[in-house]
This record gives structure tokens, C-alpha cells and sequence, in this order.
């Protein structure tokens, strides 16, 4: 049988934060009942001129870099986003130009909210299995949209990630994927409309609770694997709660979370989220280390992916820039900038 | 912008891709067909800059045209690349922050719209290295 799984990956945050009291400040909430109820401190936000497509395109780049990749193997690109720049006009034809994958490739834009990066990983998980094409780079990007005032606007955030997968010279084999999908109104987006509607609170279990559970369940049966079988563990992170409470609902340690729990300072990056926990711990993983990941997209569904650390990790480790080392050395928004770093305001 | 016009030059907005004449080691951005120095001699090949390089100098725009003023003010310089070329560019930093001789690299990001409705043009500016 042939092994596949990720060869590179790459990720993207950009250098802005804004601090939750600054946003709470304008409201008039209070800080502290919103950091000890979202367990975020700060979210990241884009500059004026950066947009899905070009975090997307950085993201991508500093996977080439990673492994030194010929761009031209890449046969298919994937992007997954809520925010792509178009309605109609691909992403995906933006970056497989700006990596110079360009002309000889497939290339289709994914939606599925928060998850729509993971699906298209395991769309490029079956071309690649099925020997269709070398290799296929999927990718999570986007510009979290929360209306102004909305309690989404604490954990709206911008980020980019970006995998190769492919058959050989692995970095992590993808050993299994088991994905869950119901017809959920928990969270949406009417056409033309610049911000999502969502159910509110409640929404957290016939959502999230849900089909995350069912996901990371469903793939435990399928690989005969139990919690303690993984030394890692990534969930979607909304927020800094929730990934928390599933994983302990589940049977997780917070030891296990450690390294991928990137949502306290970095707020939920939508498709980059569990993708960015997941490039988060293979920064800090060794070889043979096992991690267990699963995404959640409102609507709403679940993937769920069981993975084991290679050889080749330790050859592409710190030839792109860690997720830790894009956290550092924030600069930080006053809600005046930000509003113009978001458009908020019509100038 | 006409949207045929950057459609034309966008492979080698997005990757700095210019020219290289073998014969004199003279590198070309925006690409060169023919070698102003080496004419029929010349010998012209194509090249990807690795985008790092110097600010040569620079100016701190504060009235810009109407799509570009959400982000005045902004520092607009000339920037060499370490492979010879110079070019105009708007790099990414704090007006204070800008200096001549500072190091830069490249990095992709949107470079204009038309207007809500039109197109959106991608490319690429400088950040500090
Ligand atoms: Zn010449």
C-alpha cells in the first residue's frame, strides 16, 4: 500500500494583534468576563494590504522554502476560505501563479467554513493516493469577518497554512481520515452579505461539541487507537475554550493540546485553525510521535486525521519560520487602526 | 490600470522575474530583451531575483490617489536588488522606521483594486529584512 502524507508544510500569520481590552474597551464589556470566557488575549490582523489570497501565497512560499520544492510537481492546488478576495475567480489561480506552479495543474477554490482547509487536504490526500498527480498542496487561509460589536469580533483573526502532500519523502504519514457531515445552522453567510449570522451561544454543541466528538470517535474506532496512543492532540479552536473541553470530554490531556493551542494569542484564523495547531506541534515534533487532529466547519462537520511523524521531519525543521517565531514580536492596534485595517470604516 | 496591461506583466510582478545577459553578467527588472550594453553580442536569458536587497532611497507619500489612501501615510523607495537591478516599490514599514540602506525582501500583497467592483492587483512590495 502506499504511504502518503505531508512532505511540507507552511504557515503565515500577519505581524498586527489587537488586545481584547481594546475591543472590549469600545463596547463597553468587560475585558476580563470576555478573556476568562473565550480564553483569548489577543487575535492577529491583517495589514491594509493583505488579503486570504496573499496570506495564502506566503504560506505556500514558506512550504516550497521548507523543502526546497520543485514548484512544477505540485499538480494541484486547494484552497480552502470563507474570505476568498472573489466571489468568482479562483485563489488558487493567484497562488499556483505566485509559486510558479502555473500552467500545467488543477486548481479549485473549497468552502466549508472552518474547514474547508482540512477538506482539501483530503482532496489532495486521494489524488495523490490514486497516483493521479505527484503532489498537491492544500491550503487553509483567511480574514475572519465578525461584525462590529458582534462577540465574534473577539476571535476573528487572519492566518495562512499551507500543506504539500505527496507519496515520498515524508515529513508525517497521514495514516487515516474520517470525517462527519450534517445539515447544522449553526453558522452562515448569505451571498453579498460582508458578515456571517450564527445561532449564538447555543451553537457550541449541536456544532462544534457535536461533530467533533463524533469525528475524533469515529477515527479512534476506525485506526483501533485510544488517546493515549498519541503523544499530540489539535482540535479546531474558535476560541481558547472549546478545544480545551472537547479534548478532556474525549479522553485528551492539556499536555497533549500544548503545543497546538495557538488560539490564546492568536485568536481562531477560521480554515488555518486546526491546520495551524497541527503546524504548530510538527514544529516541536520528533520522529515516530503521533498526533491526532480534528477540524470542525459550522454547517456543519468534522475531519479527523490520524498522523505519525517521519524521518524527513528533522531535515525541513527550521528552514521556514516556526508558528511560534510568527507569533513573536507583535505590533499592536488601537480599535481606530484596526477598523482601517479591517475596512471597517469606508475611508 | 487596464486589466490586459498587468494581466501581461504579472508573472514577473508576482516573482520578480526578469533578464540576465550572459555576456556582460548584467541583470534587467522590468526584463530586458535585448542588452542595452552588449546589443546583437548580448545573450538574454531569463531570471527569478531571490528579493532581498537595499533601499537606495525613499519618500513618505501622505496624499495618494483615492484607492490608495486608506493606507497613507506610506513609505514609497527605491529599492536595489542584491543582483544589481533597481526598482520602485512601496515598502512596508512605519514612516520613522524607513531609512536609506536598510535591508529589505520581498514580499506579495495586494498592490491596488480598481474599486469594489474591478479587479484586484497582487504583486510585490518590500519589508524590512
Ligand atoms: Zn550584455
Amino acid at each position: 500500500m502506499t504511504n502518503i502524507g505531508i512532505v511540507s508544510y507552511g504557515a503565515y500569520i500577519p505581524r498586527y494583534r489587537i488586545k481584547i481590552e481594546e475591543i472590549a474597551k469600545i463596547w463597553g464589556d468587560s475585558p476580563d468576563a470576555i478573556k476568562n470566557g473565550l480564553k483569548v488575549y489577543e487575535k492577529s490582523v491583517p495589514d491594509i494590504d493583505e488579503d486570504t489570497a496573499t496570506m495564502a501565497v506566503e504560506a505556500a512560499r514558506n512550504a516550497v522554502k521548507r523543502k526546497n520544492i520543485d514548484t512544477t510537481r505540485i499538480e494541484a492546488i486547494y484552497t480552502g476560505s470563507e474570505s476568498h478576495p472573489y466571489a468568482v475567480k479562483p485563489t488558487s489561480t493567484i497562488i499556483a501563479e505566485a509559486i510558479s506552479a502555473s500552467p500545467i495543474l488543477t486548481a479549485a477554490d473549497v468552502e466549508f467554513a472552518c474547514k474547508a482547509g482540512t477538506a482539501a487536504m483530503q482532496m489532495c490526500m486521494g489524488l495523490v493516493k490514486s497516483e493521479m498527480i505527484d503532489l498537491g498542496l492544500a491550503i487553509g487561509s483567511d480574514v475572519a469577518q465578525g461584525a462590529p460589536g458582534d462577540a465574534l469580533e473577539y476571535t476573528a483573526a487572519a492566518g495562512a497554512v499551507a500543506y504539500i502532500i505527496g507519496r515520498d519523502e515524508l515529513a508525517a504519514e497521514i495514516e487515516e481520515t474520517y470525517s462527519v457531515t450534517t445539515d447544522t445552522p449553526d453558522f452562515w453567510r448569505r451571498e453579498g452579505m460582508p458578515y456571517p449570522e450564527h445561532g449564538g451561544r447555543f451553537t457550541g454543541e449541536p456544532g462544534y461539541f457535536k461533530h467533533v466528538t463524533l469525528a475524533a470517535k469515529g477515527l479512534m474506532e476506525k485506526t483501533n487507537t485510544a488517546p493515549e496512543d498519541y503523544d499530540y492532540a489539535v482540535f479546531h479552536q474558535p476560541n481558547g475554550k472549546f478545544p480545551l473541553r472537547v479534548a478532556s470530554l474525549l479522553g485528551f490531556t492539556t499536555k497533549q493540546l500544548k503545543p497546538g493551542y495557538v488560539a490564546p494569542y492568536l485568536g481562531n484564523t477560521y480554515s488555518g485553525s486546526a491546520m495551524m495547531g497541527l503546524a504548530a506541534t510538527l514544529d516541536v515534533a520528533k520522529t515516530g510521535e503521533r498526533i491526532f487532529v480534528t477540524s470542525f466547519g459550522s454547517g456543519a462537520g468534522s475531519d479527523a486525521f490520524s498522523i505519525t511523524v517521519c524521518d524527513c521531519i528533522e531535515e525541513i525543521k527550521n528552514k521556514a519560520p516556526t508558528v511560534q517565531h510568527l507569533l513573536e514580536n507583535p505590533l499592536y492596534l488601537s480599535y481606530g487602526m484596526y477598523a482601517k485595517h479591517k475596512r471597517k470604516i469606508k475611508v | 490600470m487596464a486589466v490586459s496591461r498587468f494581466w501581461r506583466k504579472l508573472r514577473h510582478r508576482y516573482n520578480l522575474i526578469g533578464t540576465h545577459c550572459t555576456t556582460c553578467n548584467t541583470y534587467y527588472y522590468p526584463p530586458r530583451k535585448m542588452c542595452p550594453q552588449c546589443r546583437r553580442d548580448g545573450r538574454i536569458e531569463e531570471c527569478r531575483f531571490k528579493g532581498k536587497g537595499v533601499i537606495v532611497t525613499y519618500t513618505v507619500i501622505h496624499a495618494a490617489p483615492e484607492n490608495k489612501a486608506v493606507q497613507t501615510p506610506y513609505v514609497l523607495g527605491i529599492v536595489q536588488l542584491d543582483e544589481g537591478p533597481r526598482l520602485t516599490s512601496q515598502i512596508i514599514c512605519k514612516p520613522d522606521d524607513a531609512r536609506i540602506g536598510m535591508r529589505v525582501q520581498s514580499v506579495f500583497r495586494k498592490l491596488g483594486e480598481d474599486s469594489e467592483q474591478g479587479m484586484i492587483y497582487y504583486g510585490t512590495k518590500f519589508i524590512q529584512d
